[in-house]
């Protein structure tokens, strides 16, 4: 099926979405997405931010869409003609849609766990105003403990519904999920359940703001101040493949190996990558694991600040010139 | 008089009893398409009756039935849209309520053309008492044998169940009503897939409101054709009409379609005037959520002329000029009514009411309420009339189902024709006692 987005063509498979076909073309054309999570089943369609043009509806109805769809819900048809950053009209949604996200999303980015991994924050640095119209006082909500080591910030909750269907798919008896409606609806476990199952940890994961944080975890470090590593382990339950943030010789933190749009990534072999409570949260010596190396973090991000991914080549080369130059490092000299 | 054809009974003692309703012709519908007819054939009657859906979006029906799937061995099922929580619309109930064996005898004949062995009919929790008057005439049509096995000795066999919904707005929308009835959260589903394809329990499933399905009986008791010769155009059929507001005669009325809106409003067989001599200022014509009218603009066309009460004719020259024959709850403002205060409230209702799935609606309802109590708190500016334009803007068309709509159309008509009374509110600085809404929904205010 051929499709045309912001005036590249390219040709998908039938059932792939326009999302799924814009991140085939590549970033400079894929939407933004808030609750679209490719490893998840049923999820998208609730935050709006992926919304796209139709001016062609396909080959054979060349009609245009009337109203803007969410282009992680909606699948192509041949000869579809979509229109993304190329439509100011999108643009301007787009921007309606960040406002609304954030009129009860407090701004404590310097004093929030997800500072620097935040698409909230990425998003209305892209597509949002400098300055808020929204003059009322916003939701409040005391912070919860929804499991022995995960936190729960109510204020940032963006109602995207990942951490819900993380919990629904990759655990058993899923205990929370959405109670209330409209701008009252809140994440919550049922009746003083606490999630704690042996995959829990993965809703942190999945969460695009920081409403849900590790509490092991929490206040401990800023993000760009630690050194992602990918690492391994062999674990009985998971595949023991997992990011360590190190601060120094020490683990910070354990997490998940993201892919490009910042969901958690496939092993190699296909298998979904989520991880383990156990490779999360008991493994928190260095020891316990195989260093493969440093991650690889995009340049756009907070996090490659201090991060120096090709450190070693780095150096040695920095030596060889030092050398070629005739230059004696301090401690050497005489 | 016009010709009535749902509540042409309802004068009649005990016509909520299936002996009363049946010695007054009721149940005929059943026994000449269960016996007479073949299934299609009922669906083609009633694609050349032209009925529209009244629910509200007013979608063909018998377009509607032809587009249910059929793979062999899947069941389909009819479910009945019996939650009318649509303020101003209270038309469903009446029926209902009145003469409970219209609605089931709709049913099963609808179902029969549907192919339905098991259908539903899905009513609003605040409609308790319908259901056990529901309840109990289904017990009669199962004691009768039009309900069960092999109904009135013939191959078709239906089993009707009445669900008490929780009373939940959203709970109307087809997909949400689905959604609940599964017994979920009544979240609309993201479309498609439709429920004429993956409905409830994923099976094919038509969503028809209760009037609907109550004229499906006229409809195979007169044809298609006889049926299609009442009312105009597009627009055939008779429809119940909910009225309300600053009238005489407030009530549900069965109108054909066609009639004049001003014969409707003034008229002695209908609304009577307007309460107190007074003079009419604005109409909502078709449920809350459709776009309100000022009095110029709800009596005669764009072109000026006479406006009437038809789909096509209500929504003559788009919103600018037009509105919506929607659910037929038609609410009716004299020249004292606040455009405002009576928009606060209507935008109170959406704010509560929205699921919260999708960003614009969970949040855009909430600040334009909030925006807007500020009118009335006497703290608004004039800017934030342009603000109230913008939100709703940035709501219409960008949600999952059309509830955002609702609560942004009310805003957008209410600044298009009556911009002025914002001004002027604003600019008075007035204080406007609504504290009893507090006291209704503390969390939303
Ligand atoms: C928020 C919302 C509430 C609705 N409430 C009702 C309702 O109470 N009753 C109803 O019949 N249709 C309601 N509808 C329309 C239904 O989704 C659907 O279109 C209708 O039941 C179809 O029946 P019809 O084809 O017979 O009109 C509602 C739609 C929306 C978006
Ligand atoms: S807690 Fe996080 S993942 Fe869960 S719905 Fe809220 S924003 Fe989404
Ligand atoms: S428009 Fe409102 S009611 Fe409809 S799905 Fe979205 S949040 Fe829910
Ligand atoms: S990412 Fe598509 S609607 Fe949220």
């Amino acid at each position: 099926m051929k499709v045309t987005i912001d005036g590249i063509e390219i040709d998908v498979p039938k059932g792939t979405t326009i999302l799924q076909a814009a991140r085939m073309i590549g970033p400079e054309v894929a939407p933004p997405t808030m609750c679209y999570y490719s490893k998840l089943k049923t999820s998208g369609g609730y935050c709006r931010t992926c919304i796209v043009k139709v001016t062609q509806g396909s080959s054979a109805n060349p009609n245009p869409m009337p109203k803007p769809v969410a282009s992680c819900r909606t699948e192509v048809m041949d000869g579809m003609v979509v229109e993304n950053v190329t439509n100011p009209d999108i643009l301007e949604a787009r921007k309606g849609v960040v406002e609304f996200l954030l009129i009860n999303h407090p701004l404590d980015c310097p004093v929030c766990d997800q500072a620097g991994e935040c698409k909230l924050q990425d998003l209305g640095y892209e597509h949002g105003s400098a300055k808020t119209r929204f003059e009322f006082k916003r939701r409040e909500y005391e912070m919860i403990d929804i499991g022995d080591k995960i936190k729960l910030h109510m204020n940032r909750c963006i109602l995207c519904y990942r951490c819900v269907k993380t919990a629904e798919q990759f655990t058993d008896g899923r205990v929370h999920g959405v109670v209330h409606r409209g701008d009252a609806a809140e994440i919550s476990t049922y009746i003083e359940k606490f999630i704690t199952n042996d995959f829990s940890g993965n809703v942190i994961d999945v969460c695009p703001v920081g409403a849900l944080t590790d509490k092991t975890f929490r206040f401990k470090q800023r993000v760009w101040f630690t050194k992602p590593m990918d690492a391994h382990r062999d674990c009985p339950t998971c595949s023991g493949k997992v990011r360590l943030w190190l601060k120094g010789e020490d683990v910070a933190r354990v997490t998940s190996r993201k892919d490009q749009w910042d969901e958690v990534k496939d092993t190699d072999d296909g298998k979904p990558g989520f991880i383990c409570n156990s490779c999360r949260y008991d493994h928190k010596k260095k020891s316990d694991w195989v260093i493969e190396g440093p991650t690889h973090i995009d340049r756009h991000s907070v996090i490659s600040q201090g991060h120096y991914e090709h450190l070693n080549e780095l150096k040695t080369k920095i030596l060889k010139q030092q050398k070629a130059l005739g230059f004696i490092p301090f401690d050497k000299r005489p | 008089m016009g010709k009535k054809l749902l509540i042409h009974n309802d004068h009649i003692p005990n016509i909520h009893t299936l002996a009363v309703y049946k010695e007054n012709g009721g149940y005929a519908s059943v026994e000449k398409a269960l016996k007479h007819m073949t299934p299609d054939q009922v669906t083609d009657e009633v694609k050349k009756s032209g009925l529209r859906g009244r629910g509200g979006a007013g979608f063909p029906t018998g377009l509607k039935w032809s587009f249910l799937a059929k793979p062999e061995g899947v069941p389909r099922y009819l479910v009945c849209n019996a939650d009318e929580s649509e303020p101003g619309t209270f038309k469903d109930r009446y029926l209902m309520e009145k003469i409970p064996h219209a609605l089931i005898e709709g049913m099963i004949t609808s179902s029969y053309a549907l192919g339905a062995a098991r259908s539903y009919i899905y009513i609003r929790g605040e409609y308790f008492y319908v259901a056990r008057i529901l309840e109990t005439a289904i017990e009669e049509a199962y004691a009768a044998g039009f309900l069960g096995k092999n109904i009135l000795g013939t191959n078709y066999s239906l089993e009707l169940s009445v669900q008490v919904g929780g009373g939940a707005y959203i709970c109307g929308e087809e997909t949400a009503l689905l959604e609940s009835l599964e017994g979920k959260r009544g979240n609309p589903r993201i479309k498609p897939p439709f429920p004429a394809v993956a409905g409830l329990w994923g099976c094919p499933t038509v969503v028809n409101n209760v009037e609907t399905i109550a004229a499906v009986c006229p409809i195979v008791m007169m044809g298609g054709e006889e049926y299609a010769k009442i009312g105009i155009g597009k627009s055939t059929g008779t429809k119940l009409i909910s009225a309300s507001g600053h009238i005489n005669k407030p009530g549900v009325y069965e109108i054909e379609l066609g009639v004049p809106v001003e014969e409707f409003i003034y008229s002695e067989e209908y609304c009577g005037g307007i309460r107190n001599g007074k003079k009419l200022k604005a109409v909502v014509a078709g449920g809350s959520s459709v776009p309100i009218l000022p009095t110029e603009l709800i009596l005669k066309t764009a072109k000026g002329e006479p406006r009437l009460m038809t789909y096509e004719s209500l929504a003559d020259g788009g919103f600018q000029t037009g509105t919506m024959l929607g659910s037929g709850g038609f609410i009716v403002m004299d020249e004292d009514t606040s455009i405002v205060k009576n928009l606060f409230t209507f935008a109170r209702f959406y704010h509560h009411e929205s699921c919260g799935q999708c960003s614009p609606c969970r949040e855009g309802t909430g600040w334009m309420e909030k925006i807007l109590k500020k009118f009335l708190n006497g703290t608004a500016t004039e800017s934030d009339v342009e603000l109230l334009w913008d939100i709703q803007s940035k709501i219409e068309g960008k949600t999952i189902c059309p509830l955002g709509e609702a609560a942004a159309w009310p805003v957008a008509a209410a600044i298009r024709h009556f911009k002025h009374e914002f001004i002027e509110i604003a600019k008075s600085k007035k204080f406007v006692d609504v504290s009893h809404y507090n006291r209704l929904n503390k969390a939303s205010v």
